[in-house]
């Protein structure tokens, strides 16, 4: 028996060229510790991206890889799950490529809930095409394009992700493979689109727009990581997230003594759309990040349905030369 | 008949009373140009020129609106001529349905046809409006045809905007029957007719019969307690049941037809269709409308022995895919976006999933290309289908596919354009976007397809190439042979050479020795392994960035970006390796004029060139497949003809390709009206440039 692979089988050859302190580095090393963590296989495994920045990911993944056009991984990822199902593929994508150029694909593979991982590397800038505004960038975000600050109301990926039907939406932090490492592991288990938006730091263009809750002097207080059945509380369980009747939100409130009992924060409900939409939305100001898997609500894949629905799994069970006399057939004689 | 496929003006011949004429029993009749009229008359009911003669009672007459003297005769279509039938009426009048009923029956009676609907782009445009007139042509004829015909000789138009829209393509002398009962002030007004053309004079050129066809079938169907609006629904088959007395056509595969249709139905759908049906026929042969109708007799025409279909493009293109998936033994992944006319493509393979074929409905163009060409990564074959503006749209991921050196075939059913153009209408202006249109050097091979029948072969030849050279291939066709049918001789997939696709290397662990087994290409198709994700030991990575030649990891080296680009052109370049001579279709390899043509002007240059020979003209006639790249010998060939006549229904694409790559002087005829060429459009070309000097010679 071969020996078990470790994160470096998963690397290839290839001279990785991002910025040094690019927060890609992290995922990078994360995504291959995690397939070697699995002992997922290099020739199953297929990483697909499109443009821009994180699009680079598959030249340094020892794995099959296609770098497509931009915006359009998930329709590759789609057509290459088609031919072959058994594959393990993952979409590499940005802030840009999947949310603004690739909005529709986006929208269509979860609806679709194609089986594969969706990897949103978000850094809310265009860092291949040197420093612009992005969907995701926040109102007044000064750029080469918007000297002034954007004016432009921002995405939420994860909002956009849960009003395209996805069924697996999770959250991560590049440098945190602590965290994002079983995210990712959730994500690959997950039957359909699992999507997982990864804030990612783009040191040259948009440093440390996530300090406020990857800083890790304050990371204990801004960061909720959600988990199925439990109460969702952060700060060292000092706080949490009650859920107001009347306004149909979540409040953060104090947990112990002069506070709310334990009791009363809202236990996390990875099923519940509705949940999973007032986490996806929580204001910014006052309340922490949640991360970790915030929905997974199982449907059928795509992938399978398509063969269920074309019958004999795409397998040739009638011939051409009968199906060409389906129809009204005659006989000719030439004199 | 006259010869009406070549639109020539009738040539009145005198009546000639047969000897049984019952002056009561009127009959209305025919001319035949070019036909000795004595000659088949004298031979009553018997065998002339190996077609029977049938004067079914004989009575020879005229009768309808015309009274212009000319007195037409005789009711055989002869061997050498064809008779044109058009169908018109609203669009939800079931004209299609029509249509296509009698080419179905006409293939079963062994005569060659040829079919075209045309049909209006709104899918039900408001009742009774000219802009919602949907027709339904068929040519038929005991010869060869080759086209739908040039002007229709018989019109069926079920309302006056039918009549108004259609009448100006008629055949002058044509037979109309119209349905009286929608000539009223309302449909004239919704028409925007001023006056009942009955009584304006426009209509003395033609016969005209009157029918009161929806009282007539109101009648047939009363016993069978429909609706009124659904009885009158039935009225397509009250004219389908005239049409076939009036070709002596069976009604039995008709009704056979209708009782599998229907069977879902209630039953007094069916019935109440197959009353009006046999009340049609029966009205027809009535005494007193056997006078105004006549009845035609059309030979078998003559065909190689085999088993025949009746087959559109879009269906011959379809089973032409799912073969070359057969050929190949790899699954066919068809990822498309709906777009008139390429659209029934998509619903062909649709029910093909038996034969290896998944279809994939994507959320737009740019989509339904990138899911076939992760297909094609995956190791199917992908393919995607659209018209030109869908085309354009999917430019850039075509653009991918060249250079990560991944097989795909692009089917473009033209249609007419710019932007969003005429999308029901026919064009083939496209050409330029195929083998031009990608940003920088991306050379491509692009084939076209010359009917509805050899739309089979082209599907696999695209595909055949694609693999082979592993490139992206375009297959041209367009809105006319999509929707185009006609009788199609079923191929023997024995005779089909299986499609080979270069072989994947050995697992390899060295990484460099592994990356350069991939990019190991056949020196003589240029075509690299298809390797694709799920094999051992053999994980590499594409994309779109310049590659290196020997490893395909991406290169920024000048020198290397040159050799890719030579590469590229070469490997296009090379598939004329692979493709036959071009081969001359009639006439001399060399000579005065020869038309050459490409796509769908197939049929209406054959008919051209045929009658132009006949006429004594030393014409040829060239028909290209391969239009890049072209076949080797073709400038040799050209070079052989004094004068090249080069229609097109384009503003001159493939001659300024023509001019460009082999240095000729053409002659562009070009159409762009949406509409086919007409036969005598391009035999007029070959009349009026045929140069003066040049000795008729016989065919050798």
């Amino acid at each position: 028996m071969n020996a078990p692979l470790t994160a470096k089988d998963f690397a290839t050859d290839q001279e990785v060229r991002w910025c040094p302190g690019c927060g890609d580095y992290a995922i990078l090393k994360c995504v291959q510790k995690t397939l070697a963590d699995v002992q997922a296989d290099p020739d199953q495994t297929v990483f697909v991206s499109g443009i821009g920045c994180s699009s680079r990911f598959p030249y340094y993944m020892n794995a099959y890889g296609f770098h497509t056009i931009h915006g359009r991984a998930p329709t590759f990822a789609t057509g290459l799950k088609l031919a072959n199902p058994e594959l393990d593929v993952w979409v590499v994508t940005g802030d840009g490529d999947g949310m603004s150029i690739g909005g529709n694909h986006l929208l269509h593979v979860l609806r679709r809930n194609v089986n594969l991982q969706i990897l949103l590397f978000n850094n809310e800038i265009y860092g291949l095409t040197k420093g612009q505004y992005s969907p995701t960038s926040r109102v007044g975000t000064r750029s080469p394009s918007s000297p002034g600050g954007s004016i432009d109301a921002p995405l939420s990926a994860g909002a956009f992700a849960l009003g395209a039907g996805a069924r697996f939406i999770a959250r991560g932090v590049d440098t945190d493979a602590k965290n994002l490492s079983p995210v990712l592991k959730a994500a690959r288990d997950f039957k359909g689109a699992s999507f997982v938006e990864i804030f990612q730091n783009c040191i040259v263009y948009n440093k440390d727009v996530f300090d406020d809750f990857v800083n890790k002097k304050q990371a204990k207080e801004t960061q909720l990581h959600v988990e199925h059945g439990k109460p969702l509380l952060f700060a060292n369980g000092a706080k949490g997230l009650k859920l107001n009747p009347l306004t149909l939100g979540m409040e953060v409130v104090e947990v112990g003594e002069n506070g709310a009992s334990e009791s009363e924060v809202f236990v996390h409900d990875e099923t519940s759309p509705a949940i999973a939409q007032m986490l996806l939305t929580l204001p910014k100001e006052g309340y922490p990040m949640p991360l970790g898997v915030i929905y997974r609500n199982p449907a059928p894949a795509f992938d399978e349905s398509f063969w269920a629905a074309h019958g004999n799994k795409g397998k040739r069970t009638g011939k051409v030369a009968d199906a060409l006399r389906r129809g009204s057939v005659w006989r000719k004689e030439s004199a | 008949m006259g010869d009406y496929e070549n639109a020539h003006t009738p040539v009145p011949n005198p009546a000639i009373h047969h000897q049984d004429e019952r002056p009561q029993a009127k009959r209305l009749v025919f001319h035949l140009s070019r036909w000795d009229m004595s000659r088949q008359i004298s031979s009553g009911g018997a065998e002339f020129a190996g077609h029977k003669l049938v004067f079914t009672g004989g009575f020879a007459m005229l009768v309808g609106h015309n009274a212009g003297g000319r007195v037409p005769m005789g009711q055989i279509i002869p061997e050498n001529q064809s008779i044109v039938v058009r169908f018109a009426g609203d669009s939800g009048d079931g004209v299609q349905l029509l249509g296509s009923q009698f080419a179905e029956s006409t293939a079963l009676a062994g005569s060659d046809f040829s079919t075209f609907p045309d049909f209006p782009a709104e899918i039900r445009a408001p009742v009774g409006t000219t802009f919602g007139v949907s027709a339904f042509q068929i040519n038929l004829g005991a010869r060869r045809i080759s086209t739908a015909g040039d002007a229709p000789d018989v019109l069926v138009a079920l309302n006056p905007a039918a009549l108004k829209v259609n009448l100006p393509l008629l055949q002058k002398g044509a037979l109309i029957l119209v349905n009286t009962d929608a000539f009223n002030d309302r449909n004239f007004a919704k028409a925007n007719i001023a006056a009942d053309p009955r009584k304006t004079g426009e209509l003395d050129d033609f016969q005209t019969v009157e029918i009161a066809m929806s009282t007539q079938t109101l009648e047939a169907v009363k016993p069978h307690g429909l609706s009124r609006s659904d009885a009158e629904q039935c009225k397509n088959f009250w004219a389908l049941g005239a049409i076939l007395w009036m070709f002596g056509r069976s009604r039995q595969p008709i009704e056979d037809w209708a009782t599998t249709k229907f069977a879902k139905k209630p039953p007094e759908v069916l019935a109440g269709n197959l009353a009006a049906l046999n009340a049609g026929h029966a009205f027809a042969e009535t005494a007193e409308l056997s006078a105004e109708i006549p009845q035609f007799v059309i030979g078998e025409a003559p065909m190689a022995t085999g088993d025949y279909r009746s087959i559109t493009g879009a269906e011959a293109l379809s089973l032409g895919l799912a073969a070359a998936g057969e050929l190949a033994d790899r699954e066919v992944i068809f990822c498309s976006y709906p777009i008139t006319p390429a659209s029934p493509i998509l619903h062909h393979l649709s029910r093909m999933t038996d034969l290896g074929v998944a279809t994939f409905q994507a959320e737009d163009e740019i989509a339904a290309c990138c899911a076939a060409i992760g297909a094609s990564f995956g190791g199917a074959i992908g393919v995607t289908s659209s018209s030109g503006p869908g085309i354009a749209l999917k430019t850039e991921a075509i653009g991918l596919a060249m250079s990560a050196e991944l097989p795909l075939v692009i089917v473009n059913s033209q249609r007419g354009g710019p932007s969003t153009g005429l999308p029901t209408k026919t064009e083939q202006s496209d050409l330029y976007q195929a083998i031009y249109g990608r940003n920088a050097d991306s050379p491509l091979p692009v084939i076209a397809t010359a009917g509805p029948g050899d739309c089979f072969d082209a599907a696999i030849e695209a595909t055949r190439i694609a693999i082979r050279h592993m490139t992206p291939v375009f297959l041209l066709t367009d809105g006319y042979i999509a929707n185009a049918a006609g009788p199609w001789a079923l191929p023997d997939m024995q005779d089909f050479e299986p499609i080979l696709s270069n072989t994947p290397p050995a697992a390899q662990n060295d990484e460099t020795e592994r990356k350069r087994a991939i990019w190991n290409r056949d020196p003589s198709s240029l075509g690299r392994p298809w390797v694709a994700p799920g094999m051992k030991g053999l994980t590499y990575r594409i994309g779109g960035l310049e590659k290196d030649i020997e490893t395909g990891d991406i290169s920024y080296e000048a020198e290397n970006h040159q050799a890719m680009s030579e590469l590229r052109a070469r490997k296009v370049a090379a598939v004329a390796d692979f493709i036959p001579d071009q081969d001359v279709e009639q006439g001399n390899t060399k000579g005065p004029v020869v038309v050459v043509g490409w796509g769908s002007t197939h049929g209406a240059i054959w008919r051209a060139v045929h009658d132009a020979r006949e006429q004594g003209l030393d014409v040829a006639q060239i028909h290209l497949r391969y239009l890049s790249p072209l076949p080797k010998n073709l400038g040799r060939l050209l070079g052989c003809y004094d004068r090249i006549i080069m229609p097109e229904m384009n503003m001159g694409q493939c001659a300024t390709l023509l001019r460009d790559k082999l240095g000729v002087k053409l002659i562009q005829l070009n159409k762009v009206s949406g509409q086919p060429f007409k036969i005598t459009e391009i035999l007029d070309s070959i009349t009026t440039n045929y140069p003066a000097k040049a000795k008729i010679k016989a065919a050798e």
